[in-house]
């Protein structure tokens, strides 16, 4: 298909949602003019580097900066003292302590310094001055390893919350959740088949391919200016004051263009070190990570260990599940399992399970989030299983799935009654699609999963002006990723009833507009959109009224109808928005709206996929061949950039599946941190994805939004595992499925039906 | 250190900046003339959001020392458009939404502009393999590859 074959659709009784305009900040990035994190340059500007250590668990003896500073170009050095003590709640603590080291460094990459000099040259020469010494701790860097009896402790004082009664003695594991449904016994007692697997994946890495970057001028009187790339401005402004010990509102934070993130920068790693930094040495200060950096020290998702169980009868009904998840926090408790935890069992309506899951700490980077984050690593147990049950029994997998699919009024298993979702609609779409029909070749097989996604909500602002010329411009403090401001746009365009380019969307600073959460969760389209919305809702409202004073009318009898405000019937001569900016100093001054609101009405995502692979008996090698993924996206604003979500989303679940691992050696070192031994997909690795937008509108947003981003990640691993198990007959329960170890698995594994 | 001055073509301009040794031709573009199109992801040759055209032939701006390119024809993602005209690969990365981010897009649009150069009718795979020396983080590729055979062939029909 081309471009071409595929022109703008509209939906009926809307202009402007549902088409495919040209992004507002497109000209900007297909020219280079677009300006991320690590473009910006000041007067003056010194250039930032970063101390980090080159062990995995070890404590801080000593730190000597002398022969360091005294460097020509080298303008200032911070070390841990010069941070105050890590205050706040413990989340906030550990963030503190991951920023910059304290008593231990507890990950290879922890920073332990930073230098501020006139060239990155010089910086990285004064980093190899800096004199530390460090005592050499054993450290601990699986789930298995950190749970053992007598284990070495990260945190000596960490107690595991959420064990009743609480545990005597320190451990590594951080906390323990559960979630629980009926009577397990009489579950597996009601089954006819079970399986019951442990699945492991490896830290994988969110990978985008913008280095963290940040730019900090601080000033004399105390305050300072932070220019960085982030998922959300006003975030990284409340980090970094918890880092620095500053309020807030000393922090003035705006948005560079974001060059990804999937969750990986949501929170703070250089931006209080910049900070710190130009304030010791009275000069504004950038730095940029090199790739070691963004692999050691940032992200990743977490490595997990599930081990599953699920029983289901002759008739189809999954009656029991059982499991038992641990996650790898890194080196700081926070790992997704409470969200992995809450959507193992989501897509299914399930009489009776537990669900028990462990937050371990171990000697990595303090993970962070990543796409569903949580979600991919319990899918990828729940779905291989749930393929396995199926196939026992002899039902279609997706006949399986859809007999067992939750529903509107079903109570999720982690809690809430679920409202209108699309979650049978996106297996139906699988169903009826040609590719689920379609022949298979030698050495091919066929994989379908399913997954959940909650999507948030949280706070957003925006402000609406229009213009004297009649045109709008829309601010919101949501930073834009992959084409909300034209999400923005397009929504507002259709509640004012003017072309989408009289319409400029606009990403403001921290002084600029009122305070967003950060652009994850799936919500700036569902969230900082229903704050555009109901901006321009009040807009109108003025207009009318504005319309109904000139007409010296009551504003009941004022209509705003396709950009113009009309009379109902029809006694005066409509006024276009232009006009009335236009006239705005007689009827009460310059038209401008805000809005804001913390989202309800949050529509659960759902998405089916179906992929084919090709696997080398001779070499392991996996190829997809054909990708198909069927997603409810409420309804689709852009069309485009929900498809590029869903395609996005899935590839990076084909390289969590087949290539993507982090590998460390025995010291606790990472071997591959680089592009070129830490292996993302590549086009040639691919086939297109085909992309089917499934709409089940949302009752909670006024156009149906449902979050589109994250849930595309959730089911790729276990389809593709699946399709391998399809082609080899033999089933996979550790990731990645690496030429070595598929090839391993056809030569020595066990060979099944 | 004393410093290099290289005198080179950029974008069609004659441009001349200074430079040590050791400094790769990415950072002096960047830092010294100024083109921060020329995006930096790994440093090592790996992503390819560095390409730039060198002499004709698509590089990977970080692993050449800037010294080099005395005396070379360079082009960047600046210099793709003819003035307010983009090139048609970037009006169909514009139409087919091809970037999300859009930190990879200078790269992939220099790199699919040397593979259009040298092949006007390649294939789907001739694209992907043609593109497997840039790395998108966002798309999955399947909007950037479309754009680029969306591109060749409004140009291989301007050109009849």
């Amino acid at each position: 298909m081309t471009i071409a074959d595929d022109p703008a659709t509209t939906l009926p009784g809307y202009k402007w949602v549902g088409t495919r305009p040209i992004r507002p900040d497109g000209f900007d990035k297909v020219t280079g003019r677009a300006r991320f994190g690590a473009d910006l340059t000041l007067a003056g500007m010194l250039e930032g580097a970063v101390l980090r250590s080159p062990h995995a668990h070890a404590r801080i003896v000593s730190i000597d900066t002398t022969k360091a500073l005294a460097l020509p170009g080298v303008k200032a050095i911070v070390t841990g003292a010069d941070f105050p003590e890590p205050a706040g709640n413990p989340t906030d603590q550990d963030m503190c302590r991951n920023a910059m080291a304290r008593e231990k460094v507890l990950y290879e990459g922890h920073v332990v310094a930073a230098v501020a000099a006139t060239s990155k040259r010089i910086a990285r020469k004064a980093l190899d001055a800096i004199e530390v010494q460090y005592e050499v701790l054993p450290h601990v860097m699986t789930v298995d390893e950190a749970m053992a009896p007598g284990a070495v402790l990260l945190h000596d004082g960490m107690i595991t919350k959420g064990m009743d009664p609480a545990p005597t003695e320190p451990s590594n594991v951080a906390s323990r959740v559960v979630y629980q449904r009926g009577e397990l016994d009489k579950g597996f007692a009601d089954a006819d088949v079970i399986v019951e697997r442990t699945f492991t994946t490896k830290p994988v890495h969110q990978g985008y391919i913008e280095p963290h970057a940040a730019v900090a001028d601080t000033t004399p009187d105390g305050r300072s200016t932070v220019w960085c790339s982030s998922q959300g401005h006003f975030a990284m402004r409340a980090y970094s004051a918890k880092v620095l010990g500053w309020d807030p509102s000393r922090l003035k934070v705006i948005p560079a263009e974001i060059g990804g993130g999937f969750g990986g920068k949501t929170t703070i790693y250089l931006e209080p070190l910049a900070v710190r930094l130009s304030q010791k040495a009275g000069r504004p200060v950038r730095m940029v990570m090199d790739r070691d950096e963004v692999f050691m020290a940032t992200g990743p998702a977490s490595a997990s260990k599930v081990t599953i169980k699920m029983g289901a009868n002759k008739a189809g009904e999954i009656t029991a599940a059982e499991l038992w998840m641990a996650y790898e926090a890194g080196a700081y408790p926070g790992s997704a399992i409470g969200a992995g935890s809450m959507t193992a069992l989501a897509p299914y309506n399930i009489p009776h399970f537990i669900i028990e899951g462990f937050d371990v700490v171990v000697n990595k980077p303090r993970v962070y989030s990543y796409r569903a984050p949580g979600a991919p690593q319990s899918a990828f147990a729940v779905e291989s299983v749930v393929d396995e049950l199926a196939h026992k029994l002899g039902i279609d997998p997706i006949d399986f799935r859809l007999q067992n699919a939750v529903e509107e009024g079903m109570q999720a298993p982690y809690g809430p009654k679920y409202q209108k979702i699309g979650f049978k609609e996106t297996l139906e779409a699988i169903k009826h699609h040609p590719h689920y029909s379609a022949p298979l070749g030698p050495n091919q097989g066929r994989g379908v999963a399913a997954g959940f996604w909650f999507n948030a909500g949280m706070n957003s602002s925006a402000v609406v002006h229009i213009n004297e010329d009649g045109n709008a411009t829309v601010v919101t403090g949501s930073p834009d990723i992959g084409g909300s401001r034209a999400s923005m746009a397009l929504m507002a365009a259709e509640e004012l009833g003017i072309d989408y380019n009289r319409v400029r969307p606009v990403v403001a600073d921290t002084e600029q507009v009122g305070f967003n959460d950060v652009t994850g969760g799936s919500r700036v389209t569902l969230a900082t959109g229903a704050a555009v919305v109901d901006a321009c809702r009040k807009v109108i409202a003025d207009l009318r009224a504005r319309a109904a004073k000139t007409w010296d009318v009551p504003v009941e009898q004022v209509e705003w109808v396709d950009g113009q405000a009309q009379h109902v019937d029809g006694s005066q001569p409509p006024l276009s928005l232009a006009a009335i900016a236009k006239g705005w100093a007689r009827t009460g001054g310059p038209i401008s709206a805000a809005a804001t609101l913390n989202a309800r009405g949050v529509g659960a995502g759902f998405s089916t996929q179906l992929v084919d692979v090709e696997v080398d008996p001779e070499t392991g090698h996996t190829s997809v061949v054909r990708y198909t993924t069927a997603q409810d996206a409420g309804r689709a604003i852009h069309p485009s950039y929900v498809e590029g979500q869903l395609q996005g989303g899935v590839v990076q679940g084909i390289g969590w599946a087949l290539n993507e691992e982090y590998i460390y050696n025995a010291d606790g070192k990472m071997d591959n941190p680089s592009f070129l031994d830490y292996r993302i997909p590549v086009a040639s690795d691919l086939p297109m994805i085909d992309a089917v937008i499934v709409e089940v509108p949302n009752p909670g947003h006024p156009y149906g939004v449902r979050g589109v981003g994250e849930v595309g990640i959730v089911p790729p691993l276990a389809a593709v595992a699946n399709a391998v198990a399809a082609a080899t007959h033999r089933r996979f329960t550790d990731l990645p499925l690496s030429p070595p170890r598929v090839l391993d698995g056809i030569l020595n594994g066990t060979e099944e039906s | 250190m004393a410093r290099r001055l290289i005198n080179c073509v950029v974008n069609g301009d004659e441009t001349d900046f200074l430079c040590e040794d050791g400094d790769s031709l990415l950072d002096s573009l960047r830092n010294e003339v100024g083109l921060t199109g020329v995006k930096e992801g790994c440093g090592t040759g790996d992503c390819g959001a560095c390409s730039v055209l060198l002499n004709g032939r698509v590089t990977c701006s970080c692993l050449v020392f800037s010294p080099e390119a005395d005396g070379a024809t360079i082009t960047t993602v600046e210099g793709l458009a003819d003035g307010d005209h983009l090139h048609p690969l970037q009006e169909c990365f514009l139409e087919g939404a091809a970037l999300q981010c859009g930190i990879c897009t200078p790269g992939f649009l220099v790199a699919a502009k040397a593979l259009l150069d040298a092949n006007p009718n390649p294939t789907e795979s001739e694209v992907r393999y043609g593109l497997a020396g840039n790395l998108c983080r966002c798309t999955g590729y399947d909007k950037i590859v479309r754009a680029v055979l969306e591109a060749a062939a409004q140009m291989r029909e301007a050109n009849v």
